[in-house]
C-alpha cells in the first residue's frame, strides 16, 4: 500500500516538475521573440519522457525507495536545462549546449538506471571498497598523468581520451564515498579508542589514523596540483564528517577542522591562485574590472533581478563569464529573483533533507555512512558553489548539481541519487519483511 | 551515529540559511546600491537592447534615432546630423556611457518616466514600445548657418530666446561626430574616443557651455550694469575723461586703451567705442561689492542649470581686497574674468527680457509613440540681473553700439538689434585674441526675441574692431535668419 502511494506521489511530483520546467521554457521564449515554440510539444515530451523512464525504473527496481528525491533532481536539470539554453542562444556564437545537455540528461538518466539495475544491494559495495577505492584515487589523480590530463580554465581536473572529456573528479567522489563509509564501518571502533593524548585531544592508534591522513594529503594535492580549491574543500568535508559520524567522537570534526585550517592558511601563503581568490572574496570591489569582474558582475545579477526577477531572458546573466556552468546560480537569481533562487536553496535543503532521512531510517551502519556520505556530497556541493556565488565564501569553481551544464557532473550526480534510492528501497524492503 | 547525523542536518541547514541570508542582501537591502553602482553597466545595456525615442529639432529635422543594428544591441544609436548637433545631442555609447541630451533625458528617451509607462492600463497589455521622442527648441536652420558662418574657425555661437530661455541654436569647433562613439564597435569607439581625448582642442567638450574663455569688452555691459545699478552713474553723469589710459590707484601700471587711442565721456559713449580706461574707473567707482553682487546676478560662480550635462561654471573674482588694480581689470573683463558663451548670451538675454534670465534648455516637449505631449518644459526664471528701468537703459546702450559703435555689422534692416564687441587679448606675439559679440534682436515695438554670444578663438591682431569684423557677422546671419523667419 505504502509502496504504490510512495510511487504515485513521485509520479504526481514529476508531473508538477514538468509543468513548471515545461513553463519556464514557454516563457523564455515569449520573452525572446514573443512565439510559442514550435517545439514546445516535443519538449514536453522528452522531459516527461525521460523522468518517466527514471520512474519506471525506480517501480521496477526499486519499488520502495524514496519518492521525493527524483522529481526534486528532475526540476533542478528543467530549471538548468532552461536557463542553459537561454544563455547559451543569446550568445554571439552559440555553442549548441542545448543539444548537449539534453544528451547529457539522457546519459544521466541512463546512469541512474543502470545503477540500480547494477547494484541490486549496496551492501555488496563493500566487498569491493579496496578496488573502489584505489579507482577512486586513481580517477581524482588522473588528471596529472601527463598526455591524458588537460588544462582547463587554469584548473587541471581534466581527461581527455579521444575525442571525450570529462571530470573523473566528479566520479571519484562517489567511489571515495562509498570507500570512505565501509572502511569506516571496520575500523570505527578501533579509531573511537584512544591511544594516544596530546593535551586535550585524545588520538587512537596511529596506525588506524593512517589512511585518514592519507585522504588529507590527497585532498592538498587535488588543490595544489590540479588548482581545484572546490573538490579538494568538499572530499576534506567529506571526510571529516563520515570519520565524526562513525566515531561519534567530536575529536576528529576538531581535529579536521585544525587540519583544515592549517590547511587553508598554507595554501593562502603559497599559492597565488589562493590569495587572489580570497582578495576577491574580502573586497572584490578595487579589481571590479578585473579579476574580480565576475563576482561583481553575479552581485549585479542577483541586485538587477531584485524580489522576483527580471523574468527568463529579460535579464543580461550573460555578463558573467561562465554563467551556464558554475554562476548558473546567479542567472537563475536575476532572472527568477530571490523567489528563484530560494527554490533553488530548498529543492537542495529537500535532498539534502531525504537523503539524511534515508541515513537515519537504515539500521546497517555500512548503509547509513553511505548514505550520510553522499547527502553531504550534494550538500556541500551546492553550499559551495552558491557560497562562492553570492561571496559568502572564496570562490571555488565547482558545478551546481544537476542545475550547471556539464555531463561528468550531470551523470555522477544521477549515480549519486539511484545509490540514495537503493539504500531506501533495501531498508524498507527489510523493514517489511521481504528479505533481499 | 543517529546524533551526529542530525547535527549534520542542523548544520547544513544553518549553512543554507547564511546563504538565504546573503540573497536578501543582495536582492532587497543592497539592491539599490548595487544598481547604481559605478561599475555596473546593466541599465545601460538593457537600454541599449530597447527602442530609445528620437531628438528632433523645432523644425522637424530628427538628430538622433535609432536603427535596427543586426547585432547583439538589436538597435544602432544614429545621428543623422553627424557632427552637427553634437554639442546639445551628445552622444550614446555603450563603452563611453553617455552626454548632452541622450543623458539628461535618458529616462525620458528610453521610456522609464511614469507618465510614458502608465499613461494607459491599457497599455500593459497591448505590446508597444513606451518610449520618449523629445520635441527640442533648436532649429536646424539656425544651427546651420551658424555652424557654416563659423566654418572651421575654433569658437562657438549660442542663440537663446530670451523671452523663455529656449536654446535656438548652440554651436562648438571643433567637436566630434557622435556616430563615431556611439559605434558598436568599442575598438573603434575607443580609439577615436582616446584621439578627442588627446586633441589640444578639446573636441570632446563643447564650448559652448564646458569652456571657459576671457570675456573681454563684452564684460563691460555687466560693469554698466553694475555702475547704474549701483547708482555710481547714470546715463548722464559722469562724463570720463578723454584719455589713452586709466592708472588705478594702488599701481603705476596704467591700463591702456587699444592702439593707445583717446576715449572719453558719458556710459553711451564709452560704450559704442568700448573705451578700456573709462570702463576701468567705472568698475573702481563702482566698487567691489556691487560688481560682484551684479556679476552674480546676471550668473557668474553659479551653475547654470541647463538641461544638459555638466556646464562650466563661469567666474568672476569675489576677492579684490586691496586689490584695485585686479578690480579695474576684471571690469573689462580680463583678470580672473572667465565666461562660457552661454554665460555671455544669458548676459545679452537679461538686458532683452527686462532684466529677468529664464533658465537655458534646450527640450520643448516630449511625445509618446503615437505623437501625444506627455510633457512640456515649462519655462521658469532663473535669475534676476536687474530691474526694468535699468534693462532698457542697458538696451539703449547696446543699441547705439549697432548704430555707431563697433557693432555695426550686427544690423538687421527692419529689426531692433543691439550688442556688444569683445576682443580678449590673449598676451601672445604676434598679438592674438578671441573676438567676441553678444547682443539681442527683435521685430521693433515688441520685445526681442532672440540673444545670442559669439565668440571665435585666437584671431590675429588685438584691435577693439576685431569682435565687430569677426564675429558679428557670424550673430548678425543667425540674428536675419530667425527675425524674417519665425520659429514653427
Amino acid at each position: 500500500m505504502l509502496r504504490a502511494v510512495r510511487r504515485n506521489t513521485e509520479l504526481g511530483l514529476i508531473v508538477l516538475g514538468t509543468l513548471i520546467t515545461v513553463g519556464a521554457y514557454l516563457l523564455a521564449s515569449l520573452a525572446r521573440d514573443a512565439s510559442i515554440p514550435g517545439n514546445l510539444g516535443a519538449f514536453l515530451a522528452i522531459v516527461l519522457g525521460l523522468q518517466l523512464a527514471a520512474h519506471v525504473a525506480v517501480r521496477r527496481l526499486a519499488p520502495d525507495a524514496d519518492g521525493t528525491i527524483v522529481p526534486i533532481a528532475g526540476l533542478l536539470n528543467g530549471i538548468g536545462y532552461v536557463f542553459i539554453v537561454r544563455l547559451d542562444e543569446a550568445k554571439a556564437s552559440p555553442k549548441g549546449l542545448a543539444g548537449l545537455q539534453s544528451g547529457w540528461i539522457a546519459l544521466g538518466i541512463l546512469a541512474f538506471i543502470a545503477t540500480l539495475l547494477i547494484v541490486r544491494r549496496v551492501r555488496d559495495l563493500e566487498r569491493y571498497r579496496w578496488t573502489i577505492g584505489m579507482a577512486g584515487i586513481v580517477l581524482l589523480l588522473l588528471p596529472l598523468v601527463p598526455g591524458v590530463g588537460k588544462t582547463i580554465n587554469g584548473a587541471k581536473i581534466w581527461v581527455g581520451i579521444g575525442p571525450v572529456s570529462f571530470q573523473p573528479g566528479e566520479f571519484a567522489k562517489i567511489l571515495l564515498a562509498i570507500f570512505f563509509a565501509s572502511y569506516l564501518v571496520e575500523k570505527r571502533e578501533l579509531l573511537a579508542v584512544s591511544r594516544h593524548r596530546i593535551g586535550p585531544i585524545h588520538l587512537p592508534d596511529l596506525k588506524h589514523l593512517g589512511p585518514v591522513l592519507l585522504a588529507w594529503a590527497v585532498s592538498l594535492v587535488v588543490m595544489v596540483s590540479e588548482k581545484d580549491l572546490g573538490s579538494s574543500l568538499l572530499f576534506f568535508a567529506l571526510f571529516v564528517a563520515l570519520l565524526w559520524v562513525s566515531t561519534e567522537r567530536a575529536t576528529y570534526l576538531v581535529v579536521g577542522l585544525f587540519l583544515f585550517g592549517a590547511g587553508s592558511v598554507f595554501a593562502h601563503s603559497q599559492f597565488t591562485h589562493v590569495q587572489q581568490r580570497v582578495d576577491i572574496w574580502l573586497d572584490p570591489w578595487p579589481v571590479a574590472k578585473g579579476d574580480g569582474y565576475q563576482i561583481v558582475e553575479s552581485a549585479f545579477a542577483f541586485s538587477s533581478g531584485g524580489v522576483t526577477g527580471t523574468g527568463i531572458n529579460l535579464g543580461s546573466p550573460n555578463r558573467i563569464p561562465y554563467a551556464e556552468t558554475d554562476f548558473i546560480f546567479a542567472a537563475i537569481g536575476e532572472e527568477l529573483g530571490l523567489v528563484g533562487a530560494t527554490g533553488v536553496l530548498v529543492a537542495f535543503l529537500l535532498i539534502i533533507g531525504a537523503g539524511l532521512r534515508i541515513a537515519l531510517r537504515t539500521q546497517v551502519p555500512f548503509e547509513r555512512l553511505l548514505a550520510t556520505g553522499l547527502t553531504v556530497l550534494i550538500g556541500v556541493q551546492s553550499f559551495i558553489i552558491m557560497a562562492g556565488v553570492i561571496r559568502v565564501l572564496p570562490l571555488t569553481g565547482v558545478t551546481l548539481p544537476f542545475v550547471s551544464y556539464g555531463g561528468s557532473s550531470l551523470i555522477s550526480n544521477y549515480i549519486l541519487i539511484a545509490l540514495l534510492l537503493r539504500i531506501s528501497d533495501d531498508t524498507v524492503q527489510r523493514e517489511e519483511g521481504r528479505t533481499r | 551515529m543517529t546524533r551526529q547525523i542530525r547535527i549534520l542536518g542542523t548544520a547544513l541547514m544553518v549553512c543554507f540559511a547564511l546563504l538565504f541570508a546573503q540573497l536578501n542582501r543582495l536582492t532587497v537591502f543592497q539592491a539599490s546600491a548595487l544598481n547604481n553602482n559605478a561599475n555596473n553597466t546593466r541599465a545601460i545595456l538593457r537600454d541599449f537592447s530597447r527602442p530609445r525615442g528620437t531628438v528632433t529639432t523645432a523644425d522637424g529635422v530628427i538628430i538622433a534615432r535609432s536603427v535596427p543594428s543586426g547585432d547583439r544591441f538589436e538597435l544602432q544609436r544614429e545621428y543623422p546630423e553627424g557632427p552637427l548637433f553634437s554639442a546639445i545631442t551628445g552622444y550614446y555609447s555603450f563603452t563611453l556611457g553617455s552626454a548632452g541630451v541622450e543623458r539628461t533625458y535618458n529616462d525620458e528617451l528610453a521610456g522609464r518616466t511614469l507618465d510614458l509607462t502608465f499613461r494607459d492600463l491599457r497599455d500593459l497589455f497591448v505590446e508597444k514600445d513606451r518610449t520618449g521622442d523629445l520635441s527640442l527648441a533648436v532649429r536646424a536652420d539656425l544651427q546651420r548657418i551658424a555652424a557654416d558662418t563659423l566654418g572651421d574657425r575654433k569658437g562657438s555661437v549660442v542663440a537663446i530666446d530670451p523671452r523663455n530661455g529656449e536654446i535656438l541654436a548652440m554651436v562648438s569647433f571643433p567637436t566630434y561626430d557622435p556616430n563615431q562613439l556611439a559605434d558598436h564597435d568599442t575598438a573603434a569607439a575607443a580609439a577615436v574616443s582616446a584621439a578627442l581625448d588627446a586633441s589640444p582642442d578639446k573636441p570632446r567638450l563643447s564650448r559652448a557651455y564646458q569652456e571657459r574663455f576671457f570675456p573681454g569688452s563684452t564684460f563691460k555691459v555687466v560693469t554698466a550694469t553694475a555702475a547704474l545699478t549701483s547708482g555710481a552713474i547714470s546715463t548722464d553723469e559722469p562724463s570720463y575723461p578723454v584719455s589713452t589710459s586709466f592708472t588705478p590707484p594702488g599701481t603705476n601700471r596704467p591700463l591702456q586703451n587699444f592702439g593707445g587711442s583717446s576715449c572719453g565721456g558719458t556710459l553711451f559713449q564709452v560704450l559704442r567705442v568700448s573705451c578700456n580706461s573709462a570702463f576701468a574707473q567705472m568698475g573702481v567707482d563702482t566698487g567691489a561689492d556691487a560688481m560682484i553682487d551684479t556679476a552674480e546676478r546676471f550668473g557668474f560662480n553659479k551653475s547654470v542649470p541647463i538641461d544638459l550635462t555638466r556646464p562650466a561654471r563661469s567666474n568672476f573674482p569675489t576677492d579684490f581686497e586691496r586689490n584695485v588694480p585686479a578690480l579695474a581689470q576684471s571690469a573689462i573683463g580680463q583678470n580672473d574674468v572667465s565666461a562660457t558663451p552661454l554665460q555671455m548670451a544669458l548676459v545679452a538675454a537679461a538686458v532683452a527680457n527686462d532684466g529677468e534670465i529664464m533658465v537655458p534648455h534646450v527640450l520643448r516637449t516630449v511625445r509618446d509613440t503615437d505623437g501625444n505631449i506627455v510633457d512640456t518644459y515649462n519655462p521658469k526664471r532663473w535669475l534676476t540681473a536687474m530691474d526694468r528701468g535699468t534693462a532698457a537703459l542697458m538696451r539703449d546702450a547696446m543699441l547705439g553700439v549697432v548704430e555707431q559703435g563697433t557693432a555695426t555689422r550686427l544690423k538687421v534692416p527692419g529689426f531692433v538689434v543691439g550688442g556688444k564687441t569683445g576682443t580678449a587679448q590673449l598676451g601672445t606675439d604676434p598679438p592674438r585674441s578671441h573676438a567676441w559679440i553678444i547682443g539681442y534682436g527683435g521685430p521693433a515695438g515688441e520685445p526681442p526675441s532672440i540673444a545670442i554670444a559669439v565668440i571665435v578663438e585666437g584671431q590675429d591682431g588685438a584691435s577693439e574692431q576685431t569682435g565687430g569684423r569677426v564675429a558679428a557677422p557670424i550673430a548678425q546671419a543667425v540674428l536675419a535668419a530667425y527675425l524674417t523667419t519665425p520659429s514653427p
